[in-house]
């Protein structure tokens, strides 16, 4: 039993009595969750006629129904199940009484809502489990004073209270009021692993009902009486700003309001981490309805001007940084000169073990390999949007966004109006893979609201979407390996960069497993923004790395799986240098379950195939990938995976996540690409830039979990970087030429035999 | 501005919008059926399916002026209780995970499975090509149509 201090749960549990009335809570949103699918569950079951707050993560109803207010916001990873989850767990209750409603943003009551990062349950993990378990306590707590019995002896079972020895026994509706009376536990018990009865048993996504029959649930969905909608104009290229804008031909148009100008940031505002905006300076149209302003858009006269170099001040997660911005309009061509030059110059050492110099110098052999990677765009399937209604200086806020405290500073700062006065619904997003963690969007729908005085739906076009900015960086590696005459490995040095920001990470795998070991980085400044894109760089290096340490093993006549797990078994049994970010053990751990779950060595001899492995974001995946040839394509016919991310809350949801991350991963891979010429990103719809389709997806996707009772760890973001390996692996061993730059569809070579 | 007579879901609407609307908005911004979505607005993302006279086709570049008689069917219409095979059998695989274009699928698969009740993998993938889904779930989705295949033979 574990036995924890409610502490962190108690500035939390704001209790709030006067909540208790019948109903006051439920149904003021189109997105709470009562919908059909609740509905029809609670069918058997009336909806209660009171409810009774016990903290602010759940409600009971009179009857035994009980809410539960998910905190943080959803884009796919289900953890609008999998939290709830959490909290049903240790309250003790039939997962088929649960309602679940999405909390509001309100950091007080629900701490950090942030998802993103593979964070979401790792940081909820104790937390809502301590809001069911002290909500269970005081139910008992209820159950004892009414019974006149010690609470030691009131057991629940299934939103049940039993006291055996007098027989008696009360459902949780019932003992509700009390409870909510009572002050929230100093301490609580939580189960242990082995008495789990919903954590680790799958659960579907209380959400499918809803998704499946179009109901309303989106950003974009939302609706309200007087709504206006807006669009943006931003500038066609990076490097360009507002100059000047003639909006009356637009404004002309049938159902147009408004031609408006609006400015993202107050002069002197100390930016965030997720403040990241290239076009701060906007022209904004408002109108009547979508398609009235998608065709006065076209009638905009816009003057750009070009930006001049700047630099900023940036006070995000990892302190204070400053940036610089340089001016200038820039190219894909350009890039890759620039990096192909600072890759051939010394970079600056992150870090060093035993003497990698010396060992090159006497080298028998020397593999040197180069992988590239392009910038990449979300490219989510919900466009930005956002809604927002300033009534003086209050805001209401309805929109898609990953971390929705981080861009409040921002939002009362341009608005000029209190932090407290802003109030933010999370409503579903369609997709967000780090593009929604960064708010500009939020910020300006709320500019354009204060500007025309109304109620109003920014909506982004897929065009403004995909050439707003905000891209997984384009990088680059190189990594050398020395050899001795015995073909042993003797050294390693990686070096790698990227615009903005350098991909390594010098302290992961195989750092700590070799002797001697050195890796450098470079960076090269931008005026195209980037962002988080489900672990930007760990996707890129985890491709780079995992290719090249194939092509080792192979040069050095060893099996791909063997030559890692050699590598680990040194770097848990005498690991070099003091700072390695993994532990061997559980890294071999998803090999080894990879090798025996794949048939490693037994495959048909028409299956091609490729494996790789990467830790990130607290996790360890590794992929077997199956690749035939038909009729001179290439084919992902399985991909095998396994995955360490401790307990697994709802197994056949992590197990969608995963096949999610490795379809992802193989379409970047395989088409993933945006490119640039004077400023201008060269693609902005889907006719131009390839998405994986069913066609190219995998056939098959079979995924294992490690079985352990570790604290669970991320799972959205783990399985993505290792597929680009595997994928990269799978079409060498397919047509023996090996593929060192993304996208591989444009550096597919002839195929051989 | 012209006015429309329009049959969505076995119900008549009226809207009066300008001929060039396509039906994407008309269901999104006047009639509040946002079930239907936006993705791409040039016919590439599939998020927007709809049956026009039991027909799949992309609202997005599918103009009001052009629907005349023929009926329409979107994702709330598909069944009066969320019961057609396709979306039971999306329930049963739990397919979805942001969800956006999971409406857009379901009505593409319909489509498909209204013409050729028994399809194989690949007729499943010639009908299904032209439907993103950015989380990548196709996998479920192939294997929710066989279910709902299945169930219906």
């Amino acid at each position: 039993m574990t036995r924890l201090k409610t502490h962190i749960g108690r500035r939390a549990f704001i209790k709030n009595t006067s909540l208790a009335g019948g109903g006051l809570v439920l149904g003021f949103s189109i997105f709470n969750s009562c919908k059909q699918g609740d509905l029809e569950k609670l069918a058997v079951r009336e909806m209660p006629k009171e409810w009774f707050e016990i903290n602010t993560y759940l409600k009971i109803g009179d009857n035994g129904v009980i809410t539960i207010y998910t905190p943080n916001p959803e884009f796919g990873q289900n953890i609008r199940t999998s939290m709830p989850m959490l909290i049903a767990e240790e309250l003790d209750v039939d997962w088929k009484d649960v309602i679940v409603e999405q909390a509001p943003y309100h950091p007080e009551k629900y701490g950090f809502q942030f998802t993103g990062g593979s964070q979401g349950i790792r940081r909820r993990w104790e937390p809502l489990r301590m809001a069911g378990a002290s909500a269970r306590q005081m139910l008992r707590q209820a159950a004892a004073q009414s019974w006149q019995v010690p609470i030691a002896e009131i057991t629940s079972i299934a939103g049940m209270l039993k006291h055996e020895a007098s027989g008696q026994s009360a459902g949780y509706g019932e003992m509700a009021l009390v409870a909510s009376t009572l002050p929230v536990p100093e301490e609580v018990k939580l189960k242990e692993v082995k008495d789990f009865k919903i954590i680790g048993q799958s659960r579907k996504n209380v959400d499918a009902k809803s998704i499946v029959t179009g109901k309303p649930m989106f950003g974009s969905d939302y609706q309200k009486e007087g709504m206006l909608i807006a669009m943006i104009e931003h500038p066609p290229a990076f490097g360009m700003t507002l100059d000047s804008v003639d909006g009356s031909a637009a404004k002309a148009m049938p159902g147009i309001l408004d031609v408006v100008t609006i400015k993202s940031f107050k002069d002197g505002f100390e930016k965030g981490g997720f403040d990241t905006n290239a076009f701060p300076e906007l022209v904004a149209i408002v109108g009547n309805s979508t398609w009235e302003v998608m065709q006065a858009k076209k009638q905009l006269s816009v003057k750009w001007k070009p930006i001049k170099s700047y630099s900023e001040s940036i006070n995000g997660f990892r302190g204070k940084e400053t940036k610089n911005i340089p001016a200038g309009f820039e190219s894909t061509e350009k890039h890759k000169a620039k990096m192909e030059e600072l890759a051939g110059k010394p970079g600056k050492i992150v870090r060093k073990d035993g003497k990698p110099e010396a060992a090159f110098k006497n080298a028998a052999t020397i593999l040197e390999r180069s992988y590239s990677a392009p910038y990449l765009a979300h490219n989510s399937m919900e466009p930005l949007n956002a809604f927002a209604h300033v009534i003086g200086d209050k805001v209401k806020i309805a929109a898609p966004i990953q971390i929705p405290s981080l861009i409040v500073p921002t939002l009362a700062s341009s608005l000029g109006i209190p932090a407290e006065n802003i109030e933010m619904e999370l409503p579903r997003m369609g997709g967000g893979f780090g593009r929604k963690a960064y708010g500009h969007y939020v910020v300006e729908a709320a500019l354009i609201s204060q500007k025309v005085n109304a109620p109003v739906k920014l909506v982004y076009s897929r065009e403004d979407d995909m050439t707003n900015g905000i891209y997984r960086p384009t990088y680059h590696a190189t990594y050398r390996a020395a050899l001795d005459e015995n073909n042993n490995l003797m050294a390693l040095h990686v070096k790698a960069g990227g615009i903005p920001e350098s991909p390594l990470f010098a302290n992961r795998f195989p750092a700590g497993a070799l002797d001697n070991y050195m890796a450098e980085q470079w960076s090269i400044d931008s005026n195209i923004t980037i962002g988080a894109f489900r672990a930007p760089r760990s996707n890129f290096m985890a491709g780079a790395e995992q290719a090249f340490l194939d092509e080792l093993a192979e040069t050095m006549g060893k099996d791909p799986i063997e030559f890692r797990l050699d590598l680990l078994k040194r770097a848990k049994e005498d690991p070099v240098g003091e700072q390695n970010d993994y532990d061997a053990e559980r890294y071999a751990g998803v090999l080894e379950l990879l090798r025996e779950k794949a048939a490693w060595g037994q495959e048909d001899r028409n299956i091609h195939r490729g494996v790789s492995a990467y830790f990130c974001h607290n996790s360890y995946a590794a992929h077997v990938l199956d690749l035939t040839i038909e009729n001179g394509k290439p084919v992902v016919q399985n991909v095998c995976c396994a995955i360490d991310c401790g307990i697994v809350v709802n197994p056949d949801a992590a197990k969608n996540m995963a096949e999610g991350a490795i379809t992802d991963g193989i379409g970047n891979a395989f088409f993933g690409e945006l490119t640039f010429k004077e400023g201008v990103p060269q693609k902005n719809n889907f006719d131009q830039y390839q998405m994986i389709r069913m066609m190219d997806a995998p056939k098959e996707i079979d995924v294992h979990f490690v079985q352990n009772e570790i604290a669970p760890t991320g799972m959205g973001e783990p399985p993505f970087p290792p597929i680009f390996g595997a994928l990269a692996n799978a079409l060498y061993q397919a047509t023996g030429r090996r593929h060192y730059q993304q996208p591989f569809v444009s550096d597919r070579p002839p195929l051989v035999g | 501005m012209a006015t429309f007579n329009l049959k969505i879901n076995g119900e008549q609407q009226m809207v009066d919008v300008d001929p060039s609307t396509p039906m994407l908005w008309v269901l999104r911004d006047h009639l509040k059926l946002v079930g239907t979505k936006y993705g791409c607005g040039i016919a590439q993302c599939g998020s927007c399916t709809i049956h026009l006279g039991g027909v799949a086709v992309r609202a997005c570049m599918l103009t009001v002026s052009s629907v005349g008689n023929q009926e329409i069917r979107t994702i709330e219409g598909l069944s009066e209780n969320g019961d057609h095979p396709v979306q039971k059998a999306w329930l049963e695989i739990d397919v979805p995970q942001c969800g956006y274009c999971q409406a857009g699928q379901i009505m593409s698969a319909a489509a498909l499975l209204e013409n050729n009740p028994n399809p194989s993998d690949n007729e499943i993938e010639m009908a299904m090509n032209g439907n993103i889904c950015r989380c990548g779930t196709y996998t479920r989705i192939k294997k929710a149509i066989k279910t709902a295949a299945g169930s219906a033979s």
